[in-house]
């Protein structure tokens, strides 16, 4: 049984990313969003040297978790529309697993390119050479945590009127702790202060969402069908 | 003995019955405290008369605590043994906890612009009960999202019962983290520090919006079931063959 769970997961895992890889525009859509949208702040505030920096940390952090928002919406919606679902339901393997696969496949094609982008960020930022290393720590520990909570936003929002702007206002009070604490990290990083526990409270965090929102996703996804 | 009460007819008799005897005491003691709160206890040593806001703020900081648990154990319960009026319950209760957490969050910024010099800080204490206040409204926002009522529901209950996180956060976020918020002072295992001139009042308005919140849950349970009921009775009108 164990090895059937295993298999689907990686069957899943890499039906997504084939068909991610077919849209590959959607993955860049949402890199260059989290790009223009960073880049509008010194253009509304004034290119100041002082005041860039000091604004690098947050300004990753929230356009990180906006541009992600971007991509959650349309997770489940094509196998709820088009009946894979319940396939989806009626395979062996547990649900819990298969939306593990989703938050998987969701995090390898948007989480992962982020990441990539976010020093680019961090560049046009002036962010001090110190900070990188912990800035790619804490998006490496947080973005996974950010997909796995949207997936269970993502099946809790299906079938409803509106369901973007509500999936927002559902997942970001639970994603804030990444934000508070992922920005803070940078920020104790570049004045010098140790970040060890900024990074626990990171990892304890993407370890709880990791045991948490399967269940939920899965929960989620069973009384949709029903 | 529970399930005695899935019948809606026999629920609106009980809720019909036991209405008075909470909201008539439920007054009585929001009077009485109000009147120990304003006029007869000591002012604080250090913050003089404005330490009165706590006998509101205080209370209504415990409901919104309160009733989001209520909210996720009745979510848990509905969700698990599908128990008709337990997700009614839930919907009828997420309204209440969000104006009482307005309220403590209105209450508390008065209190601070007054005590710290400032309407909000961003401390951890203030943060989470933010977030709650958040979370609530994001429960109301998708259970109305859906058309089908039960789709609705359920979804909102698993969100429910994960929002539920956040409640231990608050309650030990002025322990773990350095706040500017003070630290609790009655809810602790060694026992108030708090004198009994104030904690009586305290503890008496803690009563009253308790039985007020009860109260105006029973009410709210028998209008949301009026109203299914009214759309129910409307749907099979449409549906009746022959009809105009």
């Amino acid at each position: 049984m164990g090895g059937c769970r295993v298999k689907t997961l990686i069957l899943i895992l890499r039906s997504e990313i084939r068909l991610a890889l077919h849209q590959i525009g959607d993955s860049a859509i949402i890199v260059l969003f989290f790009i223009l949208a960073a880049v509008l702040f010194p253009l509304g505030i004034g290119p100041e040297p002082k005041l860039l920096p000091l604004l690098a940390p947050g300004v990753i952090w929230i356009m990180a978790l906006l541009a992600a928002m971007l991509s959650f919406e349309r997770l489940f919606t094509p196998d709820y529309e088009d009946g894979s679902l319940e396939q989806f339901a009626i395979c062996p393997a547990p649900l819990e697993i298969i939306a593990l696969a989703k938050a998987t496949a969701h995090w390898l094609v948007t989480g992962l390119p982020l990441i990539i982008a976010s020093p680019l960020i961090a560049m046009l930022y002036r962010l001090p050479d110190s900070g990188y290393s912990v800035l790619l720590t804490t998006m490496a520990l947080g973005t996974p945590a950010i997909s796995l909570i949207g997936t269970a936003g993502a099946a809790m929002i299906l079938g409803a009127r509106r369901g973007g702007v509500l999936l927002s206002l559902l997942v970001i009070p639970l994603m804030l702790p990444i934000l508070i604490f992922g920005a803070a990290a940078i920020d104790a990083t570049v004045s010098g202060f140790p970040v060890g526990q900024h990074l626990m409270l990171m990892g304890g965090f993407l370890l709880g969402s990791l045991v948490i929102t399967p269940l939920a996703t899965a929960a989620a996804l069973r009384q949709s069908l029903e | 003995m529970i399930k005695q009460y899935a019948n809606p007819a026999r629920f609106n008799r009980l809720a019909g019955t036991l209405l008075p005897w909470l909201a008539w005491p439920a007054a009585f003691l929001i009077l009485i405290g109000l009147y120990f709160g304003l006029f007869n206890s000591p002012p604080d040593y250090q913050q003089g008369n404005t330490v009165r806001i706590m006998y509101v703020h205080v209370p209504s900081a415990w409901m919104a605590l309160f009733i989001y648990t209520f909210m996720a154990v009745s979510s848990a319960v509905g969700l698990i043994w599908k128990h008709p009026l337990a997700h009614l319950s839930a919907q009828a209760a997420a309204p209440i906890g969000t104006c009482f957490t307005f309220i403590c969050l209105v209450t508390g910024s008065l209190w601070g612009k007054t005590m710290w010099g400032t309407w909000w800080v961003w401390d951890a204490r203030l943060t989470s009960v933010l977030i709650l206040f958040f979370l609530y409204l994001g429960f109301i926002a998708l259970h109305s999202a859906f058309d089908n009522p039960t789709r609705g529901e359920r979804s909102s209950a698993i969100l429910g019962i994960i929002g539920f996180i956040n409640v231990p956060i608050i309650k030990f976020s002025v322990d773990w983290w350095n706040t500017l918020h003070q630290p609790a002072s009655v809810l602790k295992m060694s026992g108030p520090t708090i004198h009994s001139s104030m904690l009586t009042p305290l503890l008496i308005m803690a009563v009253g919006f308790t039985l007020y919140f009860f109260s105006l849950l029973l009410l709210r349970m028998k209008t949301l079931m009026i109203r299914r009921r009214a759309r129910a009775l409307n749907i099979a009108h449409i549906h009746q063959p022959g009809a105009e």
